[in-house]
C-alpha cells in the first residue's frame, strides 16, 4: 500500500509550474528555450559570479595549540554572507520575489523556548494540492516534474566551489563550466526569511534528493565560509516535507536562536574521529546532535553516514545545520506517515504547517491570522510531539545509526585504537556482556563475547562498546 | 586601528575619571570591561587578575572581542547563551571552559552583568567576572559525560548508585585520575562539563558588586551616572546595545534614519561614515541628514529622495555633499526603508560611497554590491533584533 499526503507544494521558483503544466511542457518538449534556464537550451555562454571557498583542513581556532597561532582582527561580515546578502537585496530591488518578507508580522512566542511565529499569508498558493508519496525516502530523479535546471538565470546568484589552489577566490561574472558540474545558491522566490536561498550541488548532475558524503561536505563549508550563527542550512529529505525531488539545501538568516539550539544535550558519546554525538533532552522532537571533529571532513563524514543509513532504511529525516557548522542536528519524523494514514487530528491539519526542518527548529510560518494571535508554545509543543518518533522507535533507530557511524569510522581509522572500555569488557564478565550485546544493542554483528575479543583493535567495535555502556548506564539510573 | 583605541581610551574617559583605571586595578578579582557601542564589541579594560590568568598582556587583549579565549572544547550552547544574553541585555552565569595564552585549558565561572546609564539607561558596558574552577566533580545526572579512558570506574560508579557520592566520592575522584593517567596519552584530560561550588560562586558576585561600585562612584565625578540595573527607560529613537553590535559588523558608510521622530533625525551613524565625512558621532546622531547638503548640491535630487522616502520605495541617487572641512565630493547613495518585526517601517537606511574610490573592494565585490550587502545586513539586523521582547526591564 502506498502512502500519500495531499499538499499545495511550495513555489520555489518563477519558473516553477502546477505539476499537470509541467507534464504537460515536458510532453510537447518545451524545456525553457529563450527563458534564460540551466538547461542545454540556455546554458551556453552563460555566467554567474563563482565564490570558491578554502578547504580548510582542521577547524580553526583563534588560539593555535601553543598560542602560536596568529591573531586574526575582528571578523566583520565575513565576505561569503556579504556576497549573499548583496546578491539578495539585489533581487529584492528587482522584483523576483512574490512577496516582501520583511513586511511579514512575525514575533517570538512568551516562554521558555522562544519558538517563532510568522504570519505569512502570500507564501502558501490557494492552488490545487498535489500528491506526495510519503514512504519512500529515496525516488529515482524524475526529469519531467520541476527541478532546478528549470529555474531562471537570473534567479540564481552565484556558483559554489572549492577552489584550486587554497585561498579564497572570487569571479565576479565566470562562465559556467558545465563539465566541472558546477553547484550554484539560488533564491526561494517564496521565502521564509530575508535572505532564503537553495544550495544546489552539482546542479546539472540531477541528482534526485539525498544525502551523499560530498554534497554534505559542500554544505557544511557553505555554513563555516558563511562565518554567521545565524545564517543556517537545512535539508528535508522526502517523506519529510521535501517537495522537489533534486537534491538541494535551504538557508536563511534569522538573528535570534532556534529554540532546538537551546535545548539541553546529553553526550552519549565520541568517535574515533573526535566527532560528539548527543541526544537532545527536554524537546518535543527527539534527534542527535553532532559536534566536534577532528576537521570538518570528519564531523561531515559521520553525519553523512548517519543520513544515509537512515536513506536505506527509509526513515524520513530533517537535518539542521548550526552555529557555522559547528552543531548539527539529525531528526528522524514520522509525521507523513502519520498524515496518510489519518492519524493526525485535523486541528493540527488545519493549521496547514508541514513540519520540516525550521518548523521542527522552532520557526513556524502561519497561513492564518488566528494560528499567529493564537501561537503559543503549548502549541507548537504539542505539534511539534507528533512529528517526533517514539522513544522505542527512536532508540532503535539510534542503534542503526551508531552501527553505521561505527561502520564508517571503523573504514576510515587507519590506527587501531585501545580503549580501556574494551579491556574490561573482556569476558571474565563475559556473561554480563553477552546480555549487553543481545538487549541493548540489536544491531551488533553477533552476540557473542569471543567476537569482541578478536574484533578489540578496531574502532567500530571500541565506538559499538561505548555505545553499549551509554546504554546500559541509562538504563540503570532510570 | 589608532581610531579604534582612541574609541576605547574614550569609552572609558566619557563616563569615569582617570582614577577610575586605578581603582579597578586594586580589585583582585579576574574580570574584563566590554564596549558594545564600539565595532566589535572590544574588551576596553582587562583586570590584573586576569591577565595573570590568562598570561596575555593588556596589549593583547584591548580591543579584541572575549571570543579570542574560546577554543575547540569549548561549549558551543553555552557560547550560545552569553551571545543571547548580550543580546538580550540581560546578565547572565555559566561554567564555561576558556584557554590560556600556552594553550591550557581551563574551566572558570562565568558571570556577566551590565552597566546602564543613570539618565538615558543605555547599556553602556558589560562586566565580566572569571573564578577559575578548583574543584573536580564529575557531574552525576542527565549530564553523564562517558569519557574515554574511565570504563571500568565508570561501571563502579553507576553499580553503587548516586546515594553513595558523599562517602566514596573522593576515593573514586583518586580512582578515575589514576585511571586517566594510565590510559591517557593525548596529553591534558578535561571534563565535558563543570560545575561551580558555592564559594566560587560567591566570589563570582562579590566581585561583580566590588566592580559595580567601583564605576558607580567614578560616575559621580563626571556627573555621567551609571547603575547596576536599567533604572530609566531609553528614551525614542533608542538603539538597543545589540543592535550597536550588528551594525557595528557592517563596514560600510552609512547612517540610520529614523522617520518617526520629528525633522526624521539620524540615530545611528558608521564609524565609516564619521571617516567620510570628518564629523564625530555626538555631532552628527540626533541631526538631519542636511547638513550634509550645501550650496552646489542639486535641489531635485533632493525631491527625489523626499518622494522615495514617502512613497516608501529604494532609490539611487548622485548627490554633492560636503563635509566638516567644507570639501565636497560627489556620494552615491544609496537609500533603503527598513522594517522591523512587525513588518512596518522602523528606519531608513542611507548607505553613501564615494565616487571615484576604488571600484570594487580586494576581494572583487563591486561597488552596487556592497551597498545592497550593507542593506540587507541591516535588514537582517533590525528584523530579527525586534523580533522578541526587547531589552529587559530589571
Amino acid at each position: 500500500m502506498m502512502l500519500r499526503i495531499k499538499r499545495v507544494p511550495t513555489v520555489v521558483s518563477n519558473y516553477q509550474k502546477e505539476e499537470t503544466e509541467e507534464a504537460a511542457a515536458a510532453a510537447r518538449r518545451v524545456s525553457g528555450c529563450g527563458r534564460n534556464c540551466l538547461n542545454k537550451c540556455c546554458i551556453q555562454g552563460a555566467k554567474l559570479p563563482l565564490y570558491a571557498f578554502k578547504r580548510v583542513n582542521k577547524f580553526k581556532t583563534e588560539m593555535g595549540v601553543h598560542g602560536h597561532e596568529v591573531r586574526e582582527p575582528e571578523p566583520p561580515v565575513a565576505f561569503l554572507d556579504s556576497l549573499v546578502l548583496g546578491e539578495w537585496e539585489d533581487r529584492v530591488q528587482r522584483g523576483l520575489f512574490r512577496y516582501d518578507v520583511t513586511a511579514c508580522e512575525t514575533r517570538v512566542i512568551p516562554g521558555q523556548y522562544g519558538f517563532i511565529a510568522q504570519l505569512n499569508e502570500g507564501r502558501h498558493l490557494k492552488k490545487r494540492p498535489t500528491e506526495f508519496r510519503v514512504d519512500k525516502v529515496l525516488q529515482p530523479f524524475d526529469g519531467n516534474k520541476f527541478n532546478f535546471t528549470k529555474v531562471g538565470q537570473e534567479e540564481v546568484l552565484f556558483q559554489f566551489e572549492a577552489s584550486e589552489d587554497g585561498e579564497v577566490q572570487f569571479h565576479p561574472s565566470a562562465p559556467i563550466d558545465v563539465e566541472n558540474s558546477p553547484s550554484v545558491v539560488a533564491i526561494n522566490v517564496s521565502p521564509i526569511e530575508y535572505g532564503h536561498v537553495l544550495l544546489i550541488p552539482r546542479v546539472l548532475e540531477c541528482l534526485p534528493q539525498r544525502i551523499d558524503r560530498d554534497s554534505f561536505l559542500l554544505a557544511l563549508y557553505m555554513a563555516a565560509e558563511a562565518g554567521n550563527p545565524y545564517f543556517r542550512l537545512g535539508y528535508n529529505s522526502l517523506g519529510a516535507f521535501a517537495t522537489i525531488n533534486h537534491l538541494h539545501f535551504q538557508a536563511y538568516y534569522m538573528a535570534l536562536p532556534f529554540p532546538i539550539e537551546k535545548a539541553p544535550t546529553k553526550k552519549i558519546i565520541s568517535t574515533g574521529s573526535g566527532v560528539k554525538i548527543s541526544e537532545l533532552l527536554n524537546y518535543p522532537v527527539r534527534g542527535l546532535v553532532f559536534e566536534g571533529g577532528n576537521s570538518l571532513e570528519d564531523l561531515s563524514n559521520t553525519v553523512s553516514d548517519a543520513c544515509i543509513c537512515l536513506q536505506e532504511n527509509n526513515i524520513p529525516y530533517n537535518v539542521l545545520i548550526a552555529d557555522c557548522g559547528k552543531r548539527i542536528f539529525l531528526l528522524p519524523q514520522c509525521y507523513a506517515e502519520k498524515q496518510a494514514l489519518g492519524e493526525v487530528s485535523s486541528e493540527l491539519l488545519d493549521t496547514q504547517v508541514n513540519p520540516a526542518v525550521w518548523e521542527i527548529s522552532g520557526h513556524m510560518v502561519l497561513k492564518r491570522k488566528k494560528d499567529y494571535e493564537e501561537a503559543s508554545e503549548e502549541n507548537a509543543w504539542r505539534l511539534l510531539a507528533e512529528v517526533s518518533l517514539s522513544e522505542e522507535r527512536y532508540q532503535e533507530v539510534n542503534a542503526l545509526i551508531f552501527e553505521a557511524i561505527a561502520r564508517g569510522d571503523d573504514a576510515n581509522g587507519g590506527v587501531a585504537e585501545s580503549v580501556i572500555g574494551e579491556a574490561d569488557a573482556k569476558p571474565k564478565s563475559g556473561g554480563e556482556v553477552d546480555a549487553i550485546n543481545k538487549n541493548s544493542c540489536p544491531a551488533m554483528v553477533s552476540g557473542t563475547p569471543e567476537c569482541l575479543v578478536l574484533h578489540s583493535g578496531s574502532r567500530y567495535c571500541g565506538l559499538m562498546i561505548r555505545y553499549c555502556f551509554y546504554k546500559l548506564a541509562s538504563a540503570m539510573t532510570y | 586601528m589608532d581610531s579604534q583605541l582612541g574609541l576605547i581610551e574614550q569609552s572609558f574617559n566619557n563616563r569615569y575619571t582617570l582614577w577610575v583605571h586605578e581603582a579597578l586595578d586594586e580589585l583582585p578579582d579576574s574580570f574584563t570591561i566590554t564596549d558594545p557601542s564600539i565595532s566589535g564589541h572590544p574588551i576596553v579594560f582587562a583586570s590584573r587578575g586576569f591577565l595573570k590568568m590568562s598570561g596575555f598582556s593588556r596589549a593583547e587583549i584591548i580591543g579584541r572581542n572575549g571570543r579570542m579565549f574560546q577554543g575547540p572544547r569549548t561549549n558551543r550552547r553555552t557560547i550560545m547563551e552569553i551571545r543571547e544574553a548580550i543580546r538580550e541585555e540581560r546578565p547572565i552565569e555559566v561554567n564555561l571552559l576558556n584557554y590560556k595564552k600556552d594553550g591550557t585549558p581551563f574551566w572558570m565561572l562565568f558571570k556577566m552583568s551590565l552597566v546602564f546609564g543613570k539618565e538615558d539607561g543605555r547599556a553602556t558596558h558589560f562586566v565580566a567576572v572569571q573564578v577559575p574552577i578548583v574543584s573536580r566533580k564529575h557531574m552525576r545526572n542527565s549530564g553523564m559525560s562517558y569519557s574515554e579512558d574511565g570504563g571500568g570506574s565508570r561501571l563502579r560508579e553507576i553499580v553503587f548508585g548516586s546515594c553513595r557520592r558523599e562517602v566514596c566520592s573522593d576515593s573514586l575522584l583518586d580512582l578515575d585520575r589514576v585511571l586517566a593517567l594510565d590510559s591517557d596519552d593525548t596529553g591534558l584530560e578535561i571534563e565535558d562539563s563543570c560545575e561551580a561550588s558555592d564559594l566560587e560562586k560567591r566570589k563570582a558576585a562579590t566581585a561583580i558588586d566590588n566592580i559595580l561600585s567601583v564605576l558607580t562612584h567614578y560616575s559621580q565625578l563626571t556627573g555621567r551616572l551609571v547603575c547596576g540595573k536599567r533604572c530609566s527607560l531609553p528614551g525614542m529613537g533608542f538603539i538597543s546595545s545589540s543592535l550597536y553590535i550588528s551594525l557595528g559588523r557592517i563596514k560600510q558608510s552609512f547612517v540610520l534614519i529614523d522617520p518617526h521622530l520629528p525633522d526624521m533625525p539620524m540615530v545611528y551613524a558608521s564609524d565609516a561614515f564619521l571617516k567620510l565625512t570628518g564629523y564625530d558621532r555626538n555631532e552628527v546622531v540626533g541631526q538631519n541628514c542636511r547638513f550634509l547638503n550645501g550650496v552646489d548640491t542639486d535641489t531635485t535630487v533632493l525631491y527625489q529622495i523626499k518622494e522615495s522616502i514617502r512613497t516608501e520605495q529604494a532609490c539611487t541617487v548622485r548627490i554633492l555633499n560636503y563635509r566638516k572641512d567644507k570639501s565636497s565630493f560627489w556620494n552615491l547613495l544609496h537609500i533603503s526603508p527598513i522594517r522591523n518585526a512587525s513588518g512596518k517601517i522602523a528606519y531608513f537606511a542611507a548607505v553613501h560611497t564615494e565616487e571615484g574610490c576604488r571600484n570594487q573592494d580586494r576581494h572583487g565585490l563591486s561597488l552596487e554590491m556592497r551597498q545592497l550587502s550593507a542593506i540587507g545586513a541591516i535588514k537582517v539586523a533590525v528584523r530579527s533584533l525586534s523580533m522578541g521582547a526587547g531589552p529587559s526591564k530589571s
